[in-house]
């Protein structure tokens, strides 16, 4: 009976755990998949799967990076010499201007006829670049296929423009992203923190009971609306009033879901602030009355310098809890992927990006792998954000001890 | 004969010697109050009878403790054990959140009794031999937090005798109480020396001299001298146990 | 002002949410492009999501819970787990997402069902779950678990005879809070089991749901014809926040209650 009751008292100890390990299970995956899924972007051509890029047999160019690409597919460049070829004009050929060269009749009904007329082109058009599907290349081609640079972290962090669906080189670079992120961060906190912390100074120190009986469970409830109705009540209410405020044709700006963020990163602020206020003994304080300080000036003095890593971790995390904010930004903020230059122009967030593309995007796609990528990036941001607030308490713990 | 004893004990929390070379046995039928400054040791020795000091992660302990002639940290015995046969008073009262009732019973219940006509006698014995009996035996199923706090520290009594421990180990039992309630915990250890042997840590040295029989004192870890209460008071053999006596430090 | 804020929010919500409010609205199918209807399939969706995501929160947040806080000492186990917790609470709802599509969508092959969008949603919850319970059992006074030490019970006997009994007020009523939170949550969902338009009940587990978040999303930003369905979103989100406040009502009475209960007996 005794040995029984041991071995359930072991068993029932194992349960609990293997419980305890789920969460940290849970983070590990959490990277293995993210990376995973987000890593294969940077290993990728940025070509879609089984396009090629074909030139001439004459032609020199061997390999050409993205960016030259799409240079050379939007007619900003317009001669070989610019990349390292002979001085000719290029000839762009895609399978969307087929048509310019050859007639219905000609490629056959069923395009039985194209691979054919491929071979045609390229003896025919010794200067031309040919983006074609490498099914459409006739036994014998006569031309080279031109290596297409992989995508690199740089491009993808620092690159400026985000067209993940363009042909025939897409573009990913979410710099604006970052950007549009930060100031939609900044602009929050620029609300969140004086209107946070000094509800907390004053729920902490100046309010009675009563009142603070009513704020705390009214706080808990702004924390509890869902961020779906945060978005919507931006969309209905705060976009509008911004647009006839500043006369602007759209509302849908880094303001709004500055205000929308800002509103939402209060609880969060407030909360820990008030805690980190009330943990200042009631002896200091009392010694500081004592000498003739005022309440003002016991506060300014001692009770914020002594709650000073409760209130930084409070700031820290109502940044994290900005930066992640994903349903409310992408509501409000007009979702327009350039770099913001002010507050009230349109931009768009990291997490509202992979909200809005990642429904329509084919899986283990670029563009599906890029939107992984910006999770990793996301990822990253957060956990920079927990490593800062573990310092931030362990330094305030060590210089209280 | 002897119910209890400390041979060459020595304890440490991490680097800190916290008891020196302590040897200290106590008789049947006997209270021992331990005295001494904050700090001295006195509870963790106390505590070193019904093992609670291995809780704390950094415990070390050098020496041998034996109870009814056990080692009681000799590695086949199982700590549950020990704790059962030694009753344990804190310096709060701390009934758990249950009626009377099961507060008295729980360390039955936890030990697999559960016949209620065992129960039924153990409450009521304990009950009376801790002197709270007459005061709650209409109210059994109330709840323990509603009853006074001596009559709480009477019931945390009564629960630690319902396992019939064969001693008694006791933390400043008066120390959260008013004076009445003193007095009556007083009388009752009196009562109880009949049947169990008590070791008593106290703050309050009129109390020691009026109910103990031996008195040990305590200071910076070191047993300074441990003899009859009387001569103890009277007239101590130690310069430092004079002066601490007669309130010159502590 | 923060008073002001969310009572305009909630004003606001309520004074225009309230007039679409009638029976049809919450019993019936949605219909005609959503601009009439109901929102039936959405309210059971997001009921079926938060009772599949506690089931798999609640058991495994509680007895972690109770393994940090009452059987681990003070090591670098402890600290670690206690990282990862609060790591694993501070990412984005949206990575949980793009997590949830990975693993439990195509990793596993759930294909965007009920179970993936539980799974997903309770993973994200679980650390809320787990904090509440170490707060409810930090609140428990050491001198009781002593007390039952002193008396021969085993760490397990503690923890079910006085511990939990002690705490369990406050670990329900963070239950029901993080109830609340997570019928909230849309992008967590949006890639595991939400459904823009299906206009029907679930069979299994492995079906997709509507559910009410993202069916408020939905209506407010790619409704065909905004003018119809802009009465449709106020309904909704009106249910969307009348579930929140009466979720937090209930938490607060059960609190009070529970709480008084443990001090009678």
């Amino acid at each position: 009976m005794k040995k029984f009751r041991k071995i359930i008292e072991k068993f029932i100890e194992a349960v609990l755990f293997s419980s305890s390990t789920i969460t940290s299970l849970t983070v590990i995956l959490i990277i293995i998949f993210l990376f995973k899924e987000g890593i294969g972007l940077f290993k990728s051509s940025p070509l879609e799967k089984n396009y090629v890029i074909e030139v001439s047999k004459k032609n020199p160019v061997k390999e050409l990076n993205a960016t030259q690409l799409k240079a050379i597919f939007n007619q900003d460049i317009t001669n070989w010499s610019l990349v390292g070829g002979n001085n000719d004009s290029i000839i762009l050929f895609t399978t969307s201007n087929i048509t310019d060269y050859y007639s219905e009749e000609e490629l056959g009904s069923n395009l039985e006829h194209l691979n054919e007329k491929m071979g045609e082109f390229i003896i025919q058009h010794p200067n031309a670049i040919m983006y074609i599907s490498s099914k459409s290349l006739p036994v014998g081609f006569g031309g080279h296929n031109v290596k297409v640079k992989d995508i690199s972290v740089n491009d993808f962090i620092f690159g400026k423009q985000w067209y993940p669906t363009s042909e025939p080189i897409p573009s990913y670079g979410i710099w604006p992203m970052i950007i549009g992120t930060l100031m939609v961060t900044l602009g929050a906190l620029l609300i969140a923190i004086p209107l946070g912390i000094s509800t907390a100074i004053f729920m902490a120190e100046v309010a009675h009971i009563r009142i603070r009986n009513v704020l705390k469970p009214v706080i808990e409830l702004l924390s509890g609306i869902p961020s779906v109705v945060f978005g919507f009540f931006g969309l209905i209410i705060i976009v509008p009033m911004i647009q006839q405020t500043f006369h602007l044709v759209v509302g849908e700006t880094v303001l709004a879901g500055s205000i929308i963020l800002g509103i939402m990163a209060l609880p969060t602020i407030i909360t820990i602030t008030e805690d980190a206020l009330r943990t200042t003994p009631q002896s200091l304080k009392e010694a500081s009355l004592a000498l003739g300080a005022t309440r003002w000036q016991t506060l300014v003095r001692v009770v914020i310098p002594y709650s000073k890593s409760g209130i930084s971790t409070a700031i820290i995390l109502g940044i994290g809890r900005a930066i992640g904010e994903t349903m409310a930004v992408l509501m409000v903020t007009g979702n327009a992927s350039n770099i913001p230059h002010s507050f009230l122009v349109p931009t768009r967030t990291i997490p509202a990006t992979i909200a809005a593309e990642l429904g329509e995007v084919s899986y283990g796609g670029l563009h599906f792998k890029a939107l992984f990528a910006l999770g990793i990036v996301l990822f990253l941001f957060t956990i920079i954000i927990n490593l800062t607030v573990e310092f931030v308490k362990n330094s305030g713990k060590r210089s209280r001890a | 004969m002897i119910q209890a004893s400390a041979k060459n004990i020595n304890v440490w929390y991490g680097d800190f010697l916290a008891l020196k070379e302590i040897n200290m046995s106590f008789e049947p039928n006997s209270v021992t109050a331990l005295i001494g400054p904050s700090g001295c040791g006195k509870s963790t020795f106390l505590r070193l009878f019904n093992r609670m000091n291995d809780l704390i992660s950094n415990f070390k302990l050098e020496g041998k403790i034996t109870v009814n002639d056990k080692d009681i940290y000799a590695k086949d015995v199982k700590i549950d054990e020990i704790r059962k046969s030694i009753g344990m008073v804190f310096q709060k009262p701390n009934p758990f959140p249950k009626s009377i009732y099961e507060n008295v019973a729980y360390g039955l219940r936890v030990n697999g009794v559960n016949d209620r006509r065992t129960l039924d006698e153990t409450v009521e014995r304990s009950l009376k031999q801790a002197a709270l009996w007459d005061e709650v035996k209409d109210n059994l199923k109330k709840s323990a937090m509603s009853i006074s706090g001596g009559q709480q520290q009477r019931l945390c009594i009564a629960r630690a005798l319902a396992v019939e421990p064969s001693l008694i180990l006791m933390d400043e039992p008066a120390s959260a109480l008013d004076p009445i309630s003193t007095a009556k915990i007083e009388e009752l250890i009196f009562e109880l020396k009949k049947e169990f042997t008590i070791i008593i840590v106290t703050h309050n040295l009129q109390q020691a001299g009026r109910i103990s029989d031996y008195t040990g004192f305590f200071y910076l870890g070191e047993l300074i001298e441990h003899d009859k209460t009387q001569k103890m008071f009277l007239n101590p053999s130690q310069e430092r146990t004079q002066n601490y006596i007669t309130g010159r430090f502590g | 002002m923060v008073v002001i804020i969310l009572f305009s929010i909630l004003g606001f919500i309520i004074y225009r949410g309230i007039s679409v409010i009638s029976w049809d609205f919450l019993t019936k199918m949605p219909d005609d492009g959503m601009t009439k209807g109901g929102i039936l399939p959405a309210i059971v969706g997001t009921g079926y999501l938060v009772l599949g995501s506690m089931i798999f929160a609640f058991p495994i947040g509680v007895l972690s819970g109770i393994y940090t806080h009452e059987y681990l000492k003070d090591s670098w186990l402890k600290t670690f787990i206690r990282f990862m917790t609060n790591n694993l609470s501070g990412i984005p709802s949206i990575v949980f997402g793009l997590f949830g599509m990975a693993l439990f969508v195509n990793y596993l092959k759930f294909g965007d069902s009920i179970i993936a969008g539980s799974l997903t949603l309770g993973l994200l919850t679980l650390p809320v779950v787990i904090r509440t319970t170490e707060e409810a059992l930090k609140s428990v006074e050491d001198s009781l678990r002593l007390g039952s030490y002193a008396l021969g019970a085993t760490k397990l006997q503690t923890i079910h005879r006085v511990i939990l009994p002690v705490a369990y007020p406050n670990i329900i009523t963070g239950l029901i809070l993080s109830i609340g939170r997570v019928s909230g949550e849309t992008a967590p969902i949006l890639f595991t089991v939400a459904a823009y338009f299906l206009p029907k009940l679930p069979s299994s587990i492995h079906d997709q749901v509507m559910a009410l978040p993202y069916h408020l999303y939905v209506l407010a930003t790619s409704g065909t014809n905004m003018e119809k369905t802009r009465p449709m979103a106020y309904g909704t989100a009106f249910v969307l926040i009348s579930i929140v406040l009466i979720i937090n009502t209930l938490a607060s009475i059960l609190r009070r209650r529970l709480g008084k209960k443990v001090k009678m007996n």
